[in-house]
This record gives structure tokens, sequence and C-alpha cells, in this order.
């Protein structure tokens, strides 16, 4: 079995099948996408009963949170890759690294933002220097990094190892700097805000919360699918495989024209 | 109806975050759907011509 | 120049290999000294510029002296990160080190320490000026140098990884920017919060220790990373 198993690993992790296997999963995962969303939104808005305290703006939490996790995650998860690629010279793992960075900073991005719009109804600023959202501020400053450079560099085999060189020497910082973080708060004794709802969460809107997180995952499994389809494509153009496959659709598309 | 859009007068708060999210996650699909499809023109393109010198 | 470091290395042991690229690059330095003086002096303007934009009283130009002297030495250490290897790419001596039989980060190391000597430790001498230049008392400027003593060395050791990975890319100098100061921030962090510490009478050593730590972490680590940079970018 596990023999079996590794052979399986190693057969998708050729670009070449990895391709056709991504097309097949990318509507399932969409599907999950769909259903989990619907069901998350109905229960964040329909279900989850006022906040007695902060009124109706907390329902911005069941995106805030789960957009921040997923920031986080998807951040470790690109460094995995990295490492895979860069010590096993996987090529998919490079490609799944840099497929993954565009995703994470927007949910970054998004964690702030929402953020941002939860702070001013909660605490009166859009903006406070807390932890949580200055390392958020950080997290998304090593996404750009990642993303500049490689988009700064031409050859796509050096960008891929560049960057991942790059997203392990921040996945080792990440913790320094949360901590840093961490004790320059408490030191200044900023707002320190947590958009959890301590002990006293309802299990609903706990519920509701964990259903939106696992539907911006399998949003982000989904998106990630596609772009590295695309990447797969571009940075196997020289392979016979690539000239095969886009070589019998521009046949196909001429024929429907006709 | 108006009332559920209201959220107890929070409700831009809530909608400019919940639009803005829904906006960055629609932009990226077709940015992603359109990327993807224009690297198949442009590698379709370099296959046609290479066949035809061939 | 790059020949002496080129024939020590071959014959020599590694500390010979390691000493021939600190003269070498300390000699190349003062051969242009003018690169190195505009940092420093992009150093004092930066401080200089802070009475003029925020305020020339002293009271409040206290309260932020330490952390405007360090966020000057940030970018003052970042505009000298160019040089560390962009020449040496350039001539193809670069390519010459990887080949030699040392281990590349040993060789990093040496260029490490004479970029700092070169860019980090004027920045350390330079800060008593400042400090007082902001209103700062003796004991505080006395502290403000020991961490940045401790500091410096670790933004040049960060910095050159940022290097090594930007090393002939377009837009390079920017782009190291990007890449290496949000891996600044905890040093800024820990530095300021010294000295900050010690002005308001609390316990400081906390501080240097962290920052202790965080420059042997750094001299462990990222001549490794630094010396895979570079075998990436040169490939």
């Amino acid at each position: 079995m596990a023999l079996k198993d590794s052979i399986a690993w190693y057969h998708f992790a050729a670009p070449k099948n990895f391709y056709p296997l991504a097309g097949k999963m990318i509507p399932w995962f969409w599907g999950l996408t769909i259903v989990l969303l619907l069901v998350g939104l109905y229960l964040s808005f329909f279900v989850a009963p006022t906040d007695y305290k902060q009124g109706e703006s907390y329902r911005i939490i069941f995106i805030h949170v789960p957009a921040a996790w997923m920031s986080m995650l998807i951040y470790l998860v690109m460094a995995t890759y990295a490492i895979i690629g860069l010590a096993w010279k996987v090529r998919l793992a490079d490609m799944m690294a840099s497929a993954l960075a565009p995703t994470g900073a927007m949910f970054t991005f998004l964690a702030l933002w929402t953020g941002a719009f939860w702070g001013k109804p909660t605490w009166g600023t859009y903006w406070v220097w807390d932890a949580r959202l200055t390392s958020e501020l950080i997290l998304l400053f090593l996404y750009i990094g990642f993303i500049s450079l490689q988009s700064a560099i031409d050859d796509p085999r050096r960008a891929a190892k560049a960057s991942s060189l790059l997203a392990i020497v921040g996945v080792i910082n990440l913790p320094i700097i949360y901590f840093s973080v961490q004790w320059w708060n408490t030191l200044h004794q900023g707002a320190s805000v947590s958009p959890t709802m301590a002990p006293k969460m309802a299990t609903i809107m706990l519920t509701a919360m964990l259903i939106m997180t696992v539907a911006f995952w399998m949003y982000t499994i989904a998106i990630v699918l596609m772009r590295v389809r695309r990447i797969i494509l571009e940075r196997e153009r020289q392979t016979t495989w690539v000239m095969e496959l886009l070589g019998d659709e521009t046949v196909g598309e001429k024929d429907g024209r006709k | 109806m108006s009332e559920f859009f209201a959220m107890g007068g929070h409700g831009f708060y809530i909608w400019v975050s919940y639009g803005v999210t829904a906006l960055f996650m629609i932009t990226e699909v077709i940015a992603v759907i359109r990327g993807k499809r224009t690297v198949e023109k442009r590698l379709a393109r370099l296959a046609r011509t290479l066949s035809r010198s061939e | 120049m790059s020949d002496g470091v080129l024939t020590s290395g071959v014959q020599g042991g590694l500390f010979a290999a390691w000493r021939a690229m600190l003269v070498r690059d300390l000699t190349l330095a003062m051969r242009r000294r003018a690169d190195v003086l505009t940092s420093l002096f992009v150093f004092i303007i930066v401080v200089s510029l802070f009475p003029l934009g925020v305020s020339p009283e002293m009271s409040v130009l206290r309260g932020i002296a330490p952390g405007v002297i360090w966020v000057a030495a940030l970018l003052a250490t970042m505009l000298s990160l160019g040089r560390m290897f962009a020449d040496d790419h350039q001539d193809g001596s670069l390519e010459q080190m990887l080949l030699l039989p040392h281990p590349l980060s040993m060789l990093v190391l040496g260029k490490v320490l004479a970029h700092w000597l070169v860019s980090g430790l004027p920045l350390v001498l330079l800060s008593p000026l400042l400090g007082m230049q902001l209103g700062m008392e003796g004991e505080a400027i006395g502290l403000l140098m020991v961490t940045l003593l401790l500091g410096t060395p670790v933004l040049s050791l960060i910095g050159a990884t940022g290097a090594a990975l930007t090393l002939g890319v377009r837009g390079g100098g920017v782009l190291v920017s990007l890449l290496v100061l949000p891996l600044y921030i905890p040093v800024l962090i820990i530095g300021t919060g010294a000295v900050d510490a010690g002005i308001s009478g609390m316990d400081y050593e906390g501080h240097l220790s962290l920052l202790g730590a965080f420059l042997v972490i750094a001299l462990l680590t990222t001549p490794l990373a630094t010396a895979a940079a570079l075998r990436i970018s040169v490939e």
C-alpha cells in the first residue's frame, strides 16, 4: 500500500500528470466553496444572534477571522512547498508556492481591511497599532516581497528558487517578528483588542466562523489549482506535452469557427 | 428588508467589509481565468508557428 | 585584488581565505570612500530632518530620538547593501569564489564583516553626536551605542541575504529594501526598546541579551542563506 501510494505521489508530482488531475479537481472544490459559503453566510446573518455588546457589527468577524487565519495558513503552506521545492528539487512544489502567494496576500489585505471596518464601530478608529493588526501588516509586507522578487527575475527557474529561499527566511523570522511585536505592544500598552469573543462565544457563532474558514480554504485550493495550471503551462512551454495539448486545442478551435 | 440592510446602524461597516471581500474574490477568479486564456492563446500561436515551420 | 583571495584561498587554510576576503573588501571600500561616505551622510541628514519636520522642541525630540536614530540606521544600512556583491558579480570574481574549496558561507561572513566595518561601525560611532543633537542624555547615549553595536551587525547579516537574492535583478536596489526591511523589525523594536527602558529607569539587560541572541542566530543562519542565494543568483 505504502509503495503504491508513493508511486502515485511521484506520478502526480510531474507537472504533466498534475495538470489534468488539477483540471478534474477544480469543479469539485468550487462546488464545496459555494455550498459552504452559502451555509456560512446563512448562519452568520440569519441564525447567529445579535451580540449584546457590539450590536450587529460583530458579524464582520465571520469573514475577518477566517481571512486572518487563511493569511497565516497560506504563508506556512507556501513555505512548506518552498522547502520541498528547494530541498528535493520538485518543480511542481515551486509552482505551488508561486501560485499560493497572490491569494495569501489577498487574504492578508482582506483581514486588515475587514479588521479596520470592524474596529471603527467597535473601538472608534479604523486603525490601532494592536499586536495582531501590526503582525498582519508585516505579513502583508512579506507577501509583497515574495511576489516582487518573483516578478523582478526574468528566468522562471531562478525566480522560483530565489523566492522559495525568501519564503523560508520569512517563515523562520515570522515567530521572532510575532513575539517582538507582541512584546512591543505590551510595553506601549496599546489598545489590545481581540476579535475572537472569549469564552462566552456562542457555539453557533463559532460554527459559522469555522464553516466560513473552511469555505475560504476550499476557495483557496480551487483558485490555486487554477493558477498553478497557468504556471505549469508557462514554465513547461518547451515540452512536447504542452505543445501537443495546445496544438490540438487550436485545431479544435479552428474547426469550431468553420 | 431595509432593516436587514441597516444592520442596526452598522450596515455601512458590514457591507463595505463583505462587499470588498466579495469584490476581491470575484476579481481574482476573473483575473486567473483571463490570465490562463492569454497564456493558452500565446502558447498555441507558438505551437502553430513551430508546427508550420517543421 | 581578487587574485590574492584566490591564491590564498586555494593554498592557505580557511582562515587565510577568510582574512584575505576581509582585507580585499576593506581595501576596495577605501578606494571608493565616496560611496561609504554617502550612506553616512544619509544617516546624518535623515536624523536632522526630524527636528525640522516634527518639532525643534527638545522634550519632543528626546522622546523620539532612539527610534529616529535607529530608523535612520536601518535606511543607511539599506543604501549600502547594493555594494556588497554587485561589483564582484559584475567582474566575475564572485563566480570564482564559488569555485573555491572553502565553504562559501565562511567567505560570505568575511564580506559581511567588511561591510559592517565600513558601514555599520561608523553609524555606531556617529550616533552619540546625533543623540546629543536630539537632546539625549549621557547614559542613554551610551545605551544607544551599545544597542547599535549589537544590532547593526544583524542588519548587515540579514541585508547580505537580501543583497544576494536581488543580485543582478532589475531594480534590485529598491527591491532589497522591500525584502529586508520587514525582517529588520525585531531588531528595531528591541533596540529602541532597550534605550527607552534605560531612559525611563527600567531594567534593560533583557533587551540587550535578546539583541545578543539575535546576533548569534543571525551569525549562525544568515551566512548559509546568503551562500544559497548567491548560488541561485550566479547559476
